[in-house]
């Protein structure tokens, strides 16, 4: 396989095309509301209009406006319509022969849309991530036959460098260091780890992209095996996530036949297999030791750092572990450059984020927007504010690790720096918006509740620590504690914080920490008076 | 009885040859791992698909095929959510308490069907018919609140619709 065999796949794809595409979401949120029965339906409309040559309907990946779907849209004209009911398919493609229409249409000028730059998400919607052609056609593994033609691998962590990529998964580590870190590392063989145990509770960002554009990630891990020297990757994949599953081994098989997987690929001397491995539901798993404990098929408990995976990770051997978010970056960044890449965002926080927009908002769905946006924009604009209109209290950013962000402080511009200056971090992409409605100790100890029944019970500050915490929350939710209580509740969270073994432990308090900072009259009201 | 029994018979050797099916396909499954231990969690997922949930005897069958010590074995099952020692129900009703749908009063629906079913999240009901679980989130975030009923997702549940859906299955 050369680079004129990708370039005739494209054309022929391309070539095979009808004029007109409906595009139907089947991803896993437009599922759930008929996408797939929705699909089949249109298929049978166009038939019976007698359009086949000149429409096509394409089961495509999520377009990101789940909180509407299914989603429908036409091109090349551009045409969304929203909420679409299996039995509105005939009326549907009658509209496109100039019919009255009374689907409900959407505006592709609406901020969700507009405001938006996709650049991981740009083929979702786009493409049918069942056939790799439609992703070739779009441009797919170019980058990585650009790299494994015309670049050393160090000269593709060099690229990464400057293009200031850093890791999605929430930590936001410089992508380019860890991968100059493992290919120094000495070791008889390494290995590529993506990690799409996306566990916190409020985010689907990993989900989506997985499921919309698997090659993209395979590109990215492949490119990264290339840089770092591995010639084995391992896909972590949530058990929850069962249409991403069966699309990315579809996705390998594809990748295998063509030989862009496996040995030899681009007939150059470099060898890389993916295998999947699927979780069976543990929080912890997202940490990068006890991720490596559960490929190694033991329970998924976290060991101390040093030594870090970039050094001993799998069986011991040298490890990369990225987030799905972070490679799937790397193909755009290698097609693009660093500097166009470096050119998007702030100071720090170069490129764009996935963030998942639900809650109380108007518009949700998934949005890819440029860091250094302000919340603000995010929730009013893109988001629309609340559904009926009262006001936004607070957004919750990075799930269970994270903290809540008020309204007051919604001018913060979304950045790893930012977001932890005001007490949350940058997470992993979930953003929960809340109302008035929601009572902010009882999101404590809903967050307090999640890692107590998480964590793997290894260190003694994270698994006796949170049911302390959990027990003084209900204690003050019950309204049976004293203002003294508050005091000790933020002790022992500082405790937690910083004597715990993991990232599970020592983010856990962070919701309580930062409702305790912003709403701490919400927690004083619940406290019995003083005598 | 003369009539019962020739029926009865086929019903049992229809089970029996399912059985070993079962095992066929769980030996396959170990094989194409080449018995290595890292390939348990893998090697359990097979297992609790082809039968629903994981007993002593497998878990026993498992440890001794890949070479592990039954504790190893026993510790991982119970480790991780997704694996259950105890059988399913006929139906299974999830609820996700993700916080999107935990935000939009996810905690009331899970609340309404433990007092319309008697149980509590995680329980079966004593007659085998339902399980009534909570998920910690399904992905479906944009849908909120978010149920699975019998592997169908549900998205925006109303909290009546549910209960007389819920209802109808038993019936």
């Amino acid at each position: 396989m050369d680079i004129s065999e990708l370039h005739a796949i494209a054309e022929r794809e391309r070539a095979r095309r009808t004029s007109i595409r409906i595009h139907c979401c089947t991803s896993s949120g437009c599922m759930a509301s008929g996408g797939v029965v929705l699909h089949e339906q249109l298929t049978k409309a166009v038939s019976a209009a007698g359009r086949q040559a000149e429409i096509e309907t394409v089961a495509v990946g999520c377009m990101g406006f789940c909180g509407l779907g299914p989603m429908v849209v036409v091109e090349p004209e551009h045409l969304i319509f929203e909420r679409v009911r299996p039995d509105q398919a005939a009326e549907l493609v009658g509209a496109l022969a100039g019919k009255p229409c009374s689907i409900e249409r959407g505006d592709p000028q609406h901020p969700f849309f507009a405001r938006q730059l996709p650049i991981v998400r740009r083929n979702g919607g786009q493409i049918n991530p069942e056939r790799i052609e439609e992703y070739i056609a779009a441009g797919g593994y170019q980058a990585l036959y650009h790299a494994v033609h015309d670049l050393e691998p160090n000269e593709v962590i060099e690229e990464l460098t400057r293009s200031g990529l850093r890791g999605r998964g929430g930590a936001g580590y410089p992508t380019g260091l860890k991968w100059a870190t493992v290919a120094k590392s000495r070791g008889e063989r390494k290995f590529v780890v993506c990690n799409g145990d996306e566990g916190d509770p409020g985010a689907f960002m990993d989900r989506s992209i997985l499921e919309s554009d698997p090659h993209l990630v395979l590109e990215g891990m492949c490119i990264a095996g290339y840089a770092v020297g591995a010639s084995q990757g391992y896909l972590y994949v949530r058990g929850e996530y069962p249409l991403a599953i069966s699309r990315l081994q579809k996705a390998i098989g594809q990748a295998r036949r063509l030989g862009i997987l496996g040995s030899q690929i681009f007939d150059t001397a470099f060898d890389f297999k993916i295998d999947i491995r699927v979780g069976a539901g543990a929080f912890v798993c997202g940490e990068e030791t006890a991720l490596i404990a559960s490929i190694e098929g033991r329970r998924g408990q976290p060991r101390p750092r040093p030594p870090y995976p970039a050094e001993q990770g799998l069986w011991g051997f040298p490890t990369l572990i990225n987030n799905v978010e972070t490679l799937a970056n790397i193909a755009p960044i290698i097609n693009g450059g660093a500097d166009w890449y470096a050119s998007i965002g702030t100071a720090q926080s170069k490129g764009t984020k996935v963030f998942a927009l639900t809650g109380k908002v108007r518009n949700t769905g998934l949005i890819e927007v440029p860091m250094g946006i302000s919340l603000r924009e995010i929730v009013e604009d893109l988001g629309g504010g609340t559904p009926d209109g009262v006001a936004v209290k607070a957004v919750q950013t990075g799930g269970p690790s994270g903290g809540c962000i008020p309204a007051s402080l919604f001018h913060t511009a979304v950045s790893y720096e930012t977001l932890a200056e005001v007490g949350s971090i940058m997470g992993s992409g979930g953003m929960v918006v809340m109302d008035a409605s929601t009572d902010m100790v009882e999101l404590a100890r809903f967050y307090v509740d999640f890692c107590m029944d998480e964590s793997c019970g290894k260190c003694i500050p994270c698994r006796v620590g949170t049911i302390q915490l959990h027990r003084l929350l209900s204690r003050i939710r019950a309204g049976e504690a004293s203002r003294a209580e508050l005091d000790d509740l933020e002790q022992l969270c500082n405790l937690v914080r910083d004597t715990s073994l993991c990232g599970l432990g020592q983010s856990a308090p962070n919701p309580v920490l930062s409702t305790l900072r912003y709403f701490r009259e919400e927690y004083e009201a619940l406290c019995q008076p003083e005598p | 009885m003369t009539t019962s029994s020739p029926a009865g018979t086929t019903l049992q050797t229809k089970t029996q040859s399912s059985d070993d099916n079962r095992l066929k396909l769980l030996e396959a499954t170990m094989k194409r791992h080449q018995h290595r231990p890292d390939a348990l969690i893998e090697v359990l997922h097979k297992a609790q698909e082809l039968y629903g949930y994981l007993t002593p005897e497998l878990l026993i069958s498992v440890a001794q095929r890949l070479h592990l010590p039954p504790s190893r074995v026993y510790g991982v099952a119970t480790f991780y959510h997704f694996f259950s020692l105890v059988p399913p129900g006929e139906h299974n009703c999830t609820i996700c308490l993700g916080t999107a749908c935990y935000v939009k009063g996810a905690a009331a629906i899970l609340g309404e069907l433990e007092q319309q079913l008697g149980l509590q999240a995680g329980q079966t009901s004593a007659d085998g018919k339902i399980s009534l679980l909570a998920a910690r989130c399904l992905g479906a975030c944009g849908i909120a609140p978010a149920v699975v009923l019998d592997g169908q997702v549900i998205g925006h549940a109303i909290p009546d619709e549910l209960q007389t859906r819920v209802a109808e299955l038993l019936k």
